[in-house]
C-alpha cells in the first residue's frame, strides 16, 4: 500500500504543486477591476472601474477562464474564420505542421546520410547548412511567401474534393519545412558516422549490395539517432507554426493569438499559449514513444 | 601450391612521412585443411594480419595469395569470426545468419536457405535461442553465433580474430571443444589468431609466435604432433606439449620479444620544506605553510 500512496504522491500531487504555485504567482501579478462612485465634474456620482495591479491589463485566472469557456466547453465549434473552438485550431495547425514536417523529414533524412557517409559532400554542404541552420523562421516566411507569390497549387486527390494551396499557406508550408529540416539532417549524419566499423566489415566480408547495405545495415543502426532527430525537428515544427501563422494571417492556434492580441483580448493569448503548450507537449510524449519502440541497439 | 600465401608482405599505417611499420616480411602458407593458431602479444598486429587475408585491407608490398589467386578485396570464401562478434544487434540470431546464407546462396529456394541456417543454428547449439536478438545472449552464445554465421557461408577457409578473448575460463574451454568439434566435421582450413599459447597448442596442427610490434613479422612454425583427440587435462603432461609451449614462449620472450625501451626524462619533484610547528601560529592572514621548492632530476629507465 505505500508505493501505491507515494506513486499518487509523485505522479499527481507534485506536479500539481508546481501548478498551483505558477497560479498564485500569476493570481498576484494579474490586476483587479476596482469599482469606486465619484463625483464627476456635473457633481453627479457615477460609478467608475478600474484595473489596479502589478501589471493592470493582464486577466487574473478566473476571468481567463471565464472568456476561455466557450472555445474549451465547445472546442469543435466553428462561429467565424477567427472564431473557432480550440482543437478546431489545434486540428488546423496540425495539418501545416504535418505537411512541413513530413517535407522536412523526406529532404533531412536523405541530406544527413550523404552527409554521413561522404567527405566530399560534407565538405561541399555543410557551411551552407551552418549558416542556413540559426536562421529565425521569421526570416524564412518573408522569402517564402516572395517565392509562392504567384504559385497556387491543386492538388488533386481521388475520390475527394480538390485541396488548393494558397501562397500563404505554401510560405508556412516552406517554413516549416527548412527550419524543421536541421535536426533530423545532423542526428542522422551524427548516426551515420558513429556505426561501428564492425557493421561495415560484415556487409564487406558478406559483399552486401549498395542498396542491401544501406536497408540492412546502415539504416538499421542510425535508426536511433535518426528518431532524435524527428523527434527534435517534430518540436521545432511546432514551434515555427505559431510565427507562420501570426505572420500570415491563417486561421489556426498562432493566428487566432495574433488576432486576439490585436482585439486587446488578452485572456485569449493565455488560452493559446497554454493550448500551444499542452500540444507541444502532447507531441513530444508520442514522439518518445515512437522513438521508444524503434529502439534498434 | 600452398592453399593460402603470404609473401613479404608488410603492412604500416599513418601518413606517408611518418608512418609506423606494423607488419613486416611476413611469410606464411598453409596447407588445405589445416589448423594454423598465430599467437602473439596484444598490439603486434595479430589483427591486421587476418584483415589482410580477409581483404578487409591492402599490403603495402608482397602478395596475400588463396589458391594462387591475389585477394584485392573481402569475399564470402573467407569467412571471419572477429573479435568483438560483430552481429547485427537489430536481428535475431536467425536473422543474422540466414542474412549471410541469402547473400551467399541467391539461388537457392528460401526453404534450403532456411533448412541451412537452421543447421548451423544447430550445429553451434543454440537452437533454442534462434529468435532472441544478440543483446540478450551472453558472450559466449554470441561469439557461437557468429561462428555459426562464418560457417553457414560455406567458406573455404575460416579466419578466427581471438574469438575466444573477452569469454571467461570456463565457457572457453567449452567453446574450444567446440571448434576443434566443429573443425573435425567440417574439415575446413582454419586460421586462429591467438594471444593464448596453450589455446593454440590445443587447438591447432602449428602453431606460429608472432614477434611483438612495431614491425611484428612471424617466427619459426612449430608443428603440434600430439594426437586428436587431445584431452584437456592430460595434454599438460606429455612432454611434447611443455616442448612445444617452452619453443614457443622462448621466441616471445627472446627473440621476438619486446625491444628494449628507454626513456629519459627530466622531472620536477614537489620538494616540501615542512611547516615549522615549532614557531607560535602567526596572527590572521599571515602564513605558516610548508614551504615548496623545485627539484629537478634526471631519471632514465630501461623497460625490459
Amino acid at each position: 500500500m505505500d508505493w501505491i500512496k507515494r506513486f499518487r504522491i509523485d505522479t499527481f500531487v507534485f506536479p500539481l504543486i508546481g501548478i498551483g504555485l505558477c497560479v498564485l504567482i500569476w493570481y498576484c501579478i494579474s490586476g483587479r477591476e476596482i469599482s469606486s462612485t465619484v463625483k464627476d465634474d456635473f457633481g453627479d456620482m457615477v460609478t467608475v472601474t478600474k484595473r489596479v495591479g502589478l501589471s493592470e491589463d493582464l486577466p487574473t485566472p478566473a476571468e481567463t477562464w471565464a472568456a476561455s469557456k466557450p472555445y474549451v466547453i465547445k472546442p469543435f465549434e466553428k462561429r467565424g474564420e477567427l472564431d473557432q473552438g480550440m482543437l478546431r485550431f489545434t486540428w488546423l495547425s496540425l495539418k501545416l505542421v504535418a505537411q512541413g514536417y513530413f517535407i522536412a523529414l523526406l529532404l533531412g533524412t536523405p541530406i544527413g546520410f550523404c552527409l554521413g557517409l561522404s567527405k566530399t559532400f560534407t565538405k561541399i554542404f555543410d557551411p551552407i547548412i551552418q549558416i542556413l541552420r540559426p536562421v529565425s523562421p521569421l526570416a524564412w516566411l518573408p522569402l517564402g511567401m516572395v517565392l509562392f507569390l504567384s504559385a497556387k497549387f491543386t492538388v488533386h486527390i481521388p475520390f475527394a474534393e480538390n485541396v488548393t494551396y494558397t501562397a500563404s499557406e505554401l510560405a508556412a508550408i516552406f517554413t516549416i519545412a527548412i527550419c524543421s529540416m536541421w535536426p533530423t539532417v545532423l542526428n542522422t549524419a551524427v548516426g551515420v558516422r558513429a556505426i561501428p566499423q564492425d557493421y561495415i566489415n560484415v556487409a564487406r566480408v558478406l559483399k552486401l549490395s549498395r542498396s542491401k547495405t544501406l536497408f540492412k545495415v546502415l539504416v538499421p543502426a542510425t535508426l536511433p539517432y535518426m528518431f532524435t532527430g524527428f523527434r527534435l525537428s517534430l518540436g521545432i515544427a511546432w514551434l515555427v507554426i505559431v510565427a507562420a501563422e501570426m505572420l500570415t494571417g491563417r486561421p489556426g492556434i498562432g493566428g487566432f493569438l495574433w488576432q486576439q492580441y490585436n482585439a486587446l483580448s488578452y485572456a485569449h493569448i493565455i488560452l493559446c499559449i497554454l493550448t500551444i503548450g499542452i500540444i507541444g507537449y502532447a507531441l513530444d510524449r508520442l514522439m518518445s514513444m515512437v522513438e521508444a519502440r524503434f529502439k534498434t541497439i | 601450391m600452398p592453399f593460402l600465401q603470404l609473401k613479404n608482405v608488410n603492412k604500416g599505417f599513418g601518413p606517408r612521412d611518418k608512418r609506423t611499420n606494423v607488419l613486416r616480411d611476413i611469410n606464411l602458407e598453409i596447407a588445405q585443411g589445416e589448423f594454423v593458431a598465430i599467437v602473439g602479444y596484444s598490439g603486434a598486429g595479430k589483427t591486421t594480419l587476418i584483415s589482410l587475408i580477409a581483404g578487409l585491407l591492402q599490403a603495402d608490398s608482397g602478395t596475400v595469395k588463396l589458391k594462387d589467386v591475389p585477394i584485392t578485396e573481402p569475399g564470402p570464401d573467407r569467412g571471419v569470426v572477429f573479435q568483438n562478434y560483430s552481429l547485427l544487434p537489430w536481428l535475431t540470431v536467425f536473422e543474422n545468419i540466414y542474412l549471410a546464407v541469402d547473400q551467399i546462396f541467391p539461388n537457392w529456394v528460401k526453404e534450403k536457405k532456411r533448412a541451412h541456417t537452421e543447421k548451423y543454428i544447430a550445429m553451434v547449439n543454440l537452437t533454442p535461442a534462434r529468435d532472441k536478438k544478440p543483446g540478450e545472449l551472453s558472450g559466449g552464445m554470441r561469439q557461437r553465433v557468429s561462428v555459426a554465421r562464418a560457417l553457414a557461408a560455406e567458406p573455404q577457409i575460416l579466419l578466427l580474430d581471438e574469438p575466444l578473448g573477452a569469454l571467461d575460463a570456463l565457457t572457453r574451454a567449452t567453446l574450444q571443444d567446440e571448434i576443434v568439434r566443429i573443425w573435425e566435421q567440417e574439415k575446413r582450413t582454419v586460421v586462429l589468431i591467438t594471444n593464448d599459447v596453450d589455446e593454440g597448442i590445443l587447438l591447432a596442427d602449428r602453431i606460429i609466435p608472432l614477434s611483438a610490434g612495431p614491425g611484428a613479422t612471424l617466427g619459426p612454425s612449430v608443428a603440434v604432433d600430439i594426437p586428436r583427440p587431445r584431452d584437456r587435462k592430460a595434454i599438460n603432461h606429455d612432454p611434447r606439449y611443455k616442448e612445444i609451449r617452452r619453443k614457443v614462449i622462448g621466441y616471445l620472450l627472446g627473440e621476438g620479444g619486446k625491444p628494449k625501451l628507454v626513456i629519459s626524462r627530466k622531472l620536477v619533484l614537489p620538494d616540501l620544506i615542512p611547516e615549522d610547528l615549532n614557531v607560535a601560529r602567526p596572527p590572521m592572514f599571515a602564513r605558516r605553510a610548508p614551504k615548496r621548492r623545485a627539484e629537478e632530476k634526471r631519471e632514465t629507465i630501461e623497460l625490459g
